[in-house]
């Protein structure tokens, strides 16, 4: 297998064709009652992903992380922009979301719960081989997907249930089963949020080692920032359907710039800490986004009244923010920003 | 007087297959005031622990060894006096917050209920109560109304939490009380639980798979692996210096952001966990361990003080048997 040229992350031009490539996406559930506001859970997302590299895509639970990966296999309609996943419309006709299904594969979250309890690990590889009708011997392509994804010898494990693995076995069972139909893309979703801690950073070892072995892609959906640091090289920070801070992951993780990055960034456990930004309240609700600036409510800019003391508050509460580049591959969206 | 002493506790389970020991020989105290973290992956006997405390487990247990609670053995007492004991003396906040309340009934009822079952408060004193407990855990007085559903996970965590303080306690077991929850919610809980440790003195027994989480809440840490505690000292200590081959690659399970020796190099262990019914002989971590000697195979040690209020189960520490 050819191996494309890692990214560096820090041309803007000349960069490599993106392999997946979100343009201005918007998922909108409309609500069964009436008169009650849709859901905006995705709400103009544009992002690239280029070959072999990692995106970490974080944000806490209802900020539209999940619903914008699912949306990209067509799990999820898109109510407006457009998704294109290796020269392929997600929006376009059957055949084409189909090619689509195959150059994108999704890992789920909890690997005891997506695997069926009543195939083998072998039927469990062989299903998508036979869906997309792959060329090769079945066998032969099972055992090099499970070899691939660590389940070596491959034999040893074809006729096993899932019953009979391990937790990461499972999970490298799922991961086999993606990397078998050659995806350009994995998308991920919490990857390792089921699994012990000592499990975890071999997981995460595997997704890296296939990323920079065999070009693949990865989207990484996760609450988790430490993932991010451990394997992505760029991270986009999702709130409320918007990425509100994407760059590179080294940089947004070590100087962040939104206020809601510094908060999320501050509030993760650890033994030398920097003072806690505990945001107050729950996770916001996507059928009542703001007005303004979406994280105005919860923005300790806004609550500490430096946003008054800057002359924003008036932007912050009444004009909504884009992103803009803050430097070299790393953007956020935020009035208080210079 | 400790609020918690287990002294010696082992609990086997019976099942169709045969006997599982899932805690052999763990020795652990909490003065009052203490908090003090549990940590290991799953199957390593930690929440078998919380619940031999209250004996919640099923009948069928072989429990060995002693449970003291403020000085009174849990497994001697009366049905009326163990009673009596739950919720009054310790209470759990089990892990799943989802599954953990009644859905057909609304959480005041459910706080209440506790109350009045456990306390001489009537009715209506109770409410009261139920009110200022759902206040202190930083819930709107109205949620009493609410119905499970209609809260968040991170709500319905709190109300977990102010049930287990219903009858003040003296003693919280936490198992996996943020697991579920968000980063920003598990912030607002931990925050929560290190508050009512100040302002009460309540002794806490907080139980995770996550270290990092242990050592911003507990002063204490215990670590467990196949059963037995494998290392125990001050969290920042073990944390920040493990002695046991194990402790050290749960820490480094958890980057630290900024550093850069962790940076697309993922830390973690080889393995999985062991099957508590067919535990490998002599240390039971030697398969995993990269600094096992031959004495691993055959020979299990005990904790060994590594240095005063810090002990560790590793041939690799000098060898001073921790004297109990």
């Amino acid at each position: 297998m050819s191996r494309p040229p890692r990214w560096t992350g820090d041309s803007v031009t000349g960069s490599p064709r993106p392999v997946l490539s979100i343009r201005n996406a918007h998922v909108t559930f409309s609500s069964r009652r009436r008169n009650s506001a849709a859901v905006r859970a995705v709400d103009g997302v544009s992002l690239d992903v280029l070959p072999g590299e990692v995106v970490a895509l974080v944000g806490e639970s209802g900020c539209g992380k999940t619903t914008l990966i699912r949306s990209v296999v067509g799990l999820e309609p898109l109510s407006a922009g457009s998704i294109e996943c290796d020269g392929n419309n997600v929006t376009g006709a059957r055949a084409s979301l189909r090619k689509v299904r195959r150059s994108a594969q999704m890992i789920f979250q909890d690997p005891s719960g997506a695997l069926n309890p009543r195939h083998t690990v072998y039927e469990t590889v062989a299903e998508g081989i036979r869906i997309h009708k792959m060329r090769g011997v079945e066998p032969e392509l099972v055992a090099d997907a499970l070899s691939r994804a660590g389940l070596r010898p491959p034999a040893q494990f074809m006729p096993r249930y899932s019953h009979e693995l391990s937790g990461g076995q499972r999970q490298r069972v799922l991961i086999a089963g993606a990397i078998a139909l050659n995806p350009r893309v994995l998308l991920a979703d919490e990857p390792v949020a089921s699994l012990d801690a000592s499990i975890r950073g071999e997981i995460l070892a595997l997704m890296r080692s296939l990323v920079d072995n065999e070009g693949i892609s990865i989207v990484a959906v996760t609450h988790d920032l430490g993932l991010a640091w451990n394997i992505a090289d760029r991270i986009a920070v999702m709130y409320l359907g918007r990425i509100v801070e994407v760059g590179n992951a080294e940089q947004v993780l070590s100087h962040p710039q939104h206020p809601y990055t510094k908060a999320l960034l501050s509030v993760v456990p650890e033994t030398a800490r920097v003072e806690q930004q505990i945001l107050v309240g729950e996770t916001p609700d996507p059928s009542k986004i703001p007005a303004g600036c979406r994280f105005h409510p919860r923005c300790p800019v806004v609550a500490s009244g430096e946003a008054e003391r800057l002359g924003i508050l008036r932007r912050c509460t009444g004009v909504d923010v884009e992103l803009v580049l803050r430097g070299s591959n790393h953007s956020a969206a935020c009035h208080a920003l210079p | 007087m400790n609020v918690l002493e287990l002294i010696d506790l082992s609990v086997t389970y019976r099942t169709e297959r045969g006997e599982v020991p899932a805690v052999r020989g763990v020795n652990l105290t909490i003065a009052p005031g203490e908090t003090v973290g549990l940590a290991g992956e799953s199957g390593c006997g930690k929440s078998t622990i919380a619940s031999a405390v209250l004996r919640l487990l099923p009948a069928s247990t072989v429990v060995t060894g002693d449970v003291l609670l403020n000085g009174e053995n849990v497994y001697s007492m009366s049905p009326g006096r163990l009673r009596a004991v739950r919720w009054n003396d310790a209470a759990i906040v089990f892990q799943g917050a989802l599954h953990s309340l009644n859905p057909v009934q609304r959480v005041g009822a459910q706080i209440s209920e506790a109350i009045e079952l456990h306390t001489t408060l009537n009715q209506a004193e109770a409410r009261r109560r139920v009110i200022d407990l759902l206040e202190r855990v930083g819930l709107p007085s109205e949620r009493a109304r609410s119905y499970p559903h209609q809260l968040s996970g991170g709500q319905r965590q709190r109300v977990l939490i102010a049930l287990a303080l219903a009858c003040e306690p003296t003693l919280l077991i936490a198992d996996e009380p943020t697991t579920a929850l968000d980063v920003m919610v598990q912030a607002q809980v931990l925050e929560l639980l290190a508050e009512l440790q100040r302002d009460r003195g309540l002794a806490l027994l907080f139980i995770t798979h996550d270290l990092s989480v242990i050592t911003s809440t507990c002063e204490r840490l215990a670590v467990m692996y196949a059963g037995r505690i494998v290392e125990d000292g001050p969290s920042h200590d073990v944390f920040g210096n493990p002695a046991h081959p194990y402790a050290r690659a749960l820490t480094q399970a958890f980057p630290t952001i900024g550093d850069h020796d962790s940076r697309m190099n993922p830390g973690g262990l080889a393995g999985d966990p062991p099957n508590p019914a067919d535990l490998p002989t002599g240390c039971p971590f030697h398969p995993r361990c990269d600094v096992a000697i031959d004495e691993c195979v055959t020979t299990d040690v005990g904790l060994r003080q590594v240095f005063l209020g810090r002990s560790a189960a590793c041939v690799h520490v000098a060898s001073t048997e921790v004297d109990r």
